[in-house]
């Protein structure tokens, strides 16, 4: 069963790629890729106390999701939302888990509220004052692919767009041994049933794992530095423009097969 | 939405293992909340437990899942029947048909709150597999290997939500033609994190949580895990068991507190409702999320006055369970399955009397009535709302 949905908007921040327009050219190979250390921003979408709470994570999922909608003109209230991301807000988790082991165990009630998985999404409907549905996923190193399956599924049954975040930041230590994740990285893409001016997709689960990507260097590094930077091959061949055919990560035995039309 | 049929369900909480205990627990009104003797939690706070999963372990192959999520998952798995229902529906559809779409709010982060404890001088975890245990993939993966499925794998992360949206966001895959069926729901197991950051807020019972008291003290945490079986219903199917409607909303409002009067629940529930095509007054008893909180159960209440009045019975099974978190939505799915299939309304447990401030029909004792459509709501922080219609297939 292949999906087919359109896409309207793009927004993306990773080292060296600011903003989708921006980035195009280095995703496309015109341009080389300069890995310039990236800081979330704070959201200025939110108030002050709000926007004082948010950690690197929610920070990123923010900025890419504001570009995206912005970039497709649709009015973000509208929209339902799917966020997906490995590790969630890490700096939040660790020092919950730091504070857990303090001879009281007492642990911050903000920081409580922030270590949900669905962080992001709660303050993105505080933002834009949405009561539209929202969805929060995992997905480990399969996270981007998932996501974007999950969210191109809601399109089609749902025959309404849907603003897709694909957000991780690194986690801090001692987490990072065993989950290491270098590099801060997030994609947010508004899905259409229509094609849309950034263009179209066709999905399909395939039985087989990914195989290694072809990149230009830099961007290949980058790659394996993010679970969400897997979508780096998707996200070079819309910037190329033309047709191509991506396997993108999901499981060891799984990957989504997308084709970008011409 | 088409409606689906539950071709099998089963659920496993501190109130019984499998569908038949919970069945019993809910006539007999025996609660299985009792006092927390986990080491490094709240003092003075009672649990809901799983006792029967510390000593189960996953099969051999699939050693590298083992930590207290995936002990009480398998557990769970091995019900009523359930691990033999996905193996007829792989026969029927094909494996690569069957998704798995589940629900966890913590999923196996007890096993990095135990290594924490170990760390050496240098402040460095020992080694153990943060992929297979504590990451949020961890439950749709063990799940999918250990019922040997190859369909789209999905981890939903909601925070209490978690194990309802798991229903509505498979039948969105069905819908879409994703998959043809699809094994769903939740598991979220007592892990400090989620105690003491309860405990931070001041919301934990000091005693068995009392839901729609007058005097309701707060939260009781339990886990719990249960699992459904979705598929196409088709018109042989009239009478049995379907998941009819789906709903959500987010409040926007505020990261923990919902909306004082319940916007967000209601548009989740009048969303579920159309996706039934369902008029209120067919509802025959609503599985409230009730968590035992002051502010959550009168919000709620304030958002069932609305769309119910006072005319359908509502409660909360949580008094028997305590909230399971991101695997209650699942829970209280399959417990409102049981209570169609035996004619029950269960009554809050605890109470003489519902709190007199409250217009919505709180049902304080148990009644044996004709039960064939339940409401069942969910609600979580970050302002995520989610409703279902359980009931039987038209």
């Amino acid at each position: 069963m292949t999906l087919a949905v359109g896409i309207a908007g793009i927004g993306l921040l990773g080292p060296g790629l600011a903003g989708w327009v921006q980035a195009a050219p280095v995703l496309a190979g015109r341009v080389p890729h300069e890995a310039a250390p990236l800081t979330p921003p704070a959201p200025a979408m939110l108030p002050a106390t709000e926007r004082r709470r948010t950690g690197p994570s929610v920070r990123l999922a923010l900025a890419v999701a504001a570009e995206a909608v912005q970039d497709s003109g649709v009015p973000p209230e509208e929209l339902d939302t799917v966020f997906a991301s490995s590790n969630g807000e890490g700096q939040v988790i660790t020092s919950i888990l730091e504070a857990l082991h303090t001879p009281d165990g007492a642990i911050s009630p903000t920081q409580f509220h922030n270590s949900v998985h669905n962080a992001a999404a709660g303050y993105w409907g505080i933002a834009v004052g949405s009561s539209r549905p929202s969805v929060s996923l995992g997905g480990h190193d399969g996270v981007f692919a998932t996501g974007l399956l999950h969210a191109a599924a809601q399109v089609v049954a749902g025959r309404r767009p849907v603003l897709f975040v694909a957000h991780d930041v690194p986690l801090p230590p001692p987490l990072d041994a065993l989950r290491p994740t270098s590099a801060p990285f997030a994609i947010a893409m508004v899905l259409t049933p229509a094609t849309g001016t950034r263009g179209a997709l066709r999905l399909e689960q395939r039985d087989l794992a990914a195989p290694p990507p072809l990149l230009p260097p830099g961007l290949d590094a980058l790659h394996g530095a993010n679970p969400v930077a897997r979508a780096l091959p998707l996200l070079a061949a819309l910037a190329a423009g033309g047709a191509a055919e991506i396997l993108l990560p999901m499981l060891d035995d799984a990957s989504l097969a997308v084709t970008v039309a011409a | 939405m088409a409606p689906l049929r539950i071709t099998a369900i089963t659920a496993t909480s501190a109130m019984g293992v499998g569908l038949a205990g919970t069945r019993e627990a809910l006539a007999t009104r025996r609660g299985g909340l009792a006092p927390c003797d986990l080491p490094g939690m709240p003092p003075g706070v009672w649990v809901g437990r799983v006792r029967e999963a510390d000593t189960v372990e996953p099969p051999a192959a699939f050693a590298a899942f083992a930590c207290r999520n995936t002990r009480l998952a398998e557990l769970a798995l091995r019900q009523d029947g359930f691990t033999e229902a996905v193996a007829a529906a792989v026969a029927r559809h094909g494996a690569g048909r069957v998704a798995v779409v589940l629900g966890t709010s913590t999923s196996g982060i007890e096993e990095t709150e135990q290594a924490w404890s170990r760390r050496g001088a240098d402040g460095a975890l020992p080694p153990y597999d943060f992929a297979s245990t504590h990451d949020l993939h961890a439950l749709p993966r063990y799940v999918r290997a250990r019922l040997g499925l190859k369909g789209a794998c999905i981890s939903i992360s909601t925070a209490c939500t978690s194990g309802a949206r798991a229903f509505l966001d498979a039948a969105t895959l069905i819908a879409a033609g994703v998959a043809d069926a699809a094994v769903v729901g939740g598991a979220d197991t007592l892990c400090r994190l989620t105690l003491h950051g309860f405990g931070s807020l001041e919301l934990l019972a000091k005693g068995p949580t009392r839901p729609c008291a007058e005097d309701r003290d707060g939260i009781c945490i339990g886990e719990a895990a249960a699992f459904a079986l979705l598929e196409r219903a088709g018109p042989e199917d009239a009478g049995a068991l379907g998941l009819l409607g789906a709903g959500a909303s987010s409040d926007g409002h505020h990261m923990s507190s919902p909306h004082p009067d319940g916007l967000g629940a209601v548009v989740a529930m009048r969303a579920a409702l159309d996706s039934a095509g369902l008029a209120p007054s067919q509802i025959d008893y609503v599985n409230m999320h009730g968590t035992g909180t002051r502010a959550n159960d009168a919000m709620e209440d304030r958002a069932l006055a609305r769309i119910f009045g006072d005319a359908v019975p509502c409660s909360s099974t949580k008094g028997w369970t305590g909230h399971t978190l991101g695997a209650s939505g699942a829970l209280e799915a399959a417990i409102s399955t049981v209570c169609i299939e035996a004619g029950l309304v269960p009554g809050c447990l605890g109470l003489d009397r519902a709190d007199p401030s409250f217009a919505s029909g709180i049902v304080v004792t148990n009644r044996a009535a004709r039960v064939d459509r339940v409401l069942s709501n969910s609600f979580g922080f970050g302002g995520s709302n989610c409703a279902l219609v359980i009931g039987r297939l038209p």
